[in-house]
């Protein structure tokens, strides 16, 4: 039997081939030219994401499987490419200056973002079990580093300790169930279970197995009960990467689990509609609640994220396939507005320290009017307000429930919606009508942050005014699941 | 399952003999501790110091190194197996691989991890 | 000649892994952590042989590849992360960890 070399789909993974190449090539000048200014890195990394977007763009057309099935491209994939590579982007301008003021002395800083938003691609874009695996602990790896690369932070090292082994342990998970799946069908390929379980044909070890695959992919999207490192994480990770891992990683996460659920596990969904349900109500509330009492705004931002995954969830449950385009929405605001409300946590702080807490924010708005007025568009994006992108995300999604008849689901996001508005509004109220309770001293308006929340801002008021183009890509992407 | 009966035997008579010797020595024996008997060597040279050494953290280093490029070898097997059958597509794959892993041991080299000192 | 039996060998690995998922939860010393997250992924690992004996294909075996090396990985980055734990606080017992809370 002779292999041909497959040349021609070489071009077709472009986007991959450049991120690797050039975070490979970062990892040695770093080591050779040994720069003190690290942001030549990093206009090299912006350089090759944009490159990387552009070839993506490019490529969004086709829809074709790659390298005997291992890998493929369809409009989902590039969809959610497009989305990692525009976020990457965002985090790296806001790097600029924040790796600059928290003075990290590690170059690997920009070559580990470029992997980690490499493995993020390679899990988004295929249909092969092994395949999604290599990409998720490639992203992973890469992540542990990430949050612990501030070295001489012990809250970050603790992050970093806590991510790891929490991280490992999920993965652990993540493969017995990819083994008993194999066990049970003798397959790797995702399209290959749908046709095992379209006979009826579902014994205790596929189902183990599939449940072992949703705990997995459970701790890396942070629904209830397997959130327990998030908050943690959040909180003790440098703030770049806290908005990289809650808009990239969750993104990722996602559209992984519900590539591999909706292409293979239909059926299954359906018949665990109930424990799914439960599951969403739970991570909603317990998050939500959580959050009203936190002091400091990454915690509070952790638990939001969580309740935000409940949100997707509702929709998820679902198991309508054409519906699901509303999960691909909400995950695209949801991406716009953390990245935002991170870049402003930034803004706040200094070296060696950051101003969490929420009292920080008391009386912003007179001192810092354009601080104030960015945190309060992305705040009220996170609480569902009109005519900005959160609202229309959730709106999609509690509708998507209704018209698939889980109205009491749908009921019960609403109202988790209005506790939620409870803690966002509490901090604009601190920002509008308190006054400062302490000195933050000056702030530093760097071109790089403003930039960034300018470029979100535009983005949610723009998709939250026209949301159907949007909508109309999300539906073309989820298309690849008929 | 025959053949096997013969070992089993020999199995459990050396347990039985070793449980024996030791359980007998233990309730039979008379035992007067002292300082001298209880140290790890009774006999020959006076101990100088704890046993349990902290090993240095550099060690750590060298292991990590060792076995993440010990492991990479574990793909070398397979291909090395079809080699002939994947021509000039084999060849293409392997070398993209130990270039990978070259910028590795190059960016390990640079950073001055591999010198003991 | 014994008969080679899969659900044998998938009992064997199920108890490896509860075992590995049993000592993460309750061990507290960091690196024994990681050891039993390591017999959760040799148990994984054990299914994937077993399960190739019975479908006959490759793919499990090549899986087992590559599940090892990213433990091998996972190891390289945990043992980094615990020297820089120890580095900075002189234990990496787990229950230590609470700088973090909320």
């Amino acid at each position: 039997m002779d292999v041909k070399f497959p040349v021609d789909e070489l071009i077709l993974i472009a986007p991959e081939i450049i991120l690797c190449g050039f975070g490979l090539l970062l990892l040695l000048i770093e080591v050779f030219l040994k720069t003190k200014s690290k942001s030549f890195l990093g206009i090299l990394t912006l350089v090759s994401a944009g490159s990387a977007l552009v070839f993506v763009l490019k490529l969004s057309s086709f829809s074709t499987d790659l390298f005997f099935g291992l890998y493929s491209l369809d409009s989902l994939g590039s969809l959610t490419k497009g989305l990692i590579l525009v976020m990457l982007i965002l985090v790296v301008i806001m790097s600029l200056r924040y790796v600059e003021r928290e003075e990290v002395i590690s170059g690997e800083y920009y070559p580990l973002l470029l992997f980690s938003t490499l493995g993020m691609m390679i899990m988004v874009s295929s249909k092969n079990l092994l395949t999604i695996f290599v990409g998720l602990e490639l992203m992973s790896l890469s992540i542990y580093i990430l949050v612990g690369l501030f070295r001489d932070n012990l809250k970050a090292a603790e992050a970093s300790l806590k991510y790891f082994l929490l991280g490992a342990f999920a993965s652990a998970f993540l493969v017995y169930g990819i083994a008993l799946l194999y066990g049970s069908t003798g397959s790797l390929d995702i399209k290959g279970y749908l046709e095992v379980i379209a006979k009826g044909d579902t014994s205790t070890v596929l189902i183990i197995g599939v449940a072992l695959i949703a705990v997995g992919f459970a701790f890396k999207i942070a629904l209830v009960p397997f959130h327990m490192w998030t908050p943690d994480v959040y909180e003790g990770a440098p703030t770049s990467i806290t908005a990289f891992m809650a808009a990239g990683v969750k993104s990722a996460a996602f559209v992984t689990f519900l590539r591999v659920f909706y292409t293979a596990f239909l059926p299954l969904i359906k018949q665990w509609g109930d424990i799914l349900w439960l599951l969403a109500v739970i991570t909603m509330s317990y998050a939500n609640l959580t959050a009203l009492v936190q002091q400091n705004i990454k915690r509070m931002l952790a638990y939001s994220s969580i309740a935000h995954a409940g949100y997707i969830l509702v929709a998820f449950v679902t198991g309508e396939k054409i519906l699901s385009s509303s999960i691909i929405y909400y995950l695209v605001a949801y991406t716009f507005m953390n990245v935002g409300a991170f870049s402003c946590v930034i803004l706040m702080g200094r070296k060696g320290e950051e101003n969490l807490d929420i009292d920080s924010y008391a009386g912003l708005s007179a001192r810092h009017p354009f601080v104030a007025f960015c945190l309060t568009i992305f705040l009220l994006s996170l609480t569902g307000v009109p005519p900005l992108a959160g609202f229309m995300a959730k709106f999609y999604v509690f509708s998507t429930a209704i018209k698939a008849g889980y109205v009491w689901l749908a009921i019960i996001g609403v109202l988790n919606s209005v506790v939620a508005a409870y803690y966002y509004l509490r901090v604009i109220m601190y920002m509008y009508f308190r006054d400062p309770v302490k000195e933050i001293g000056r702030i530093d308006l760097s071109p790089s942050y403003i930039l960034v929340s300018l470029i979100c801002i535009f983005f949610l008021i723009y998709t939250g005014i026209l949301p159907r183009e949007l909508m109309l890509l999300a539906e073309g992407a989820v298309s690849v699941f008929f | 399952m025959k053949e096997y009966i013969g070992i089993l035997i020999i199995l459990i008579f050396a347990n039985l003999i070793a449980l024996l010797i030791v359980g007998l020595s233990y309730f039979l024996g008379e035992r007067k501790p002292k300082k001298v008997k209880l140290e790890p060597y009774e006999c020959g040279m006076t101990t100088i110091g704890p046993a349990r050494r902290r090993i240095s953290i550099k060690y750590y280093i060298f292991a990590m190194l060792f076995l993440i490029f010990d492991i990479e070898v574990l793909f070398m097997y397979p291909w090395a197996v079809v080699t002939k059958n994947l021509k000039l597509f084999g060849f293409i794959e392997m070398f993209i691989f130990i270039i990978i892993l070259l910028v590795g041991y190059v960016y390990v080299w640079k950073k001055g991890a591999l010198e003991w000192e | 000649m014994v008969e080679f039996s899969y659900n044998l060998y998938l009992l064997l690995s199920a108890i490896l892994f509860t075992i590995g998922a049993v000592g993460v939860i309750t061990r507290r010393n960091g690196i024994i952590v990681f050891m039993c997250i390591e017999l959760m992924l040799n148990a994984a690992n054990l299914a994937f042989i077993s399960a190739t004996g019975i479908h006959k294909g490759l793919e499990g075996m090549i899986f087992v590849f590559f599940v090892m090396t990213v433990a091998a990985a996972e190891a390289a980055v945990g043992l980094a992360i615990f020297v820089m734990i120890f580095r900075l606080r002189g234990t990496i017992s787990v229950d230590q960890m609470n700088l973090l809370k909320g």
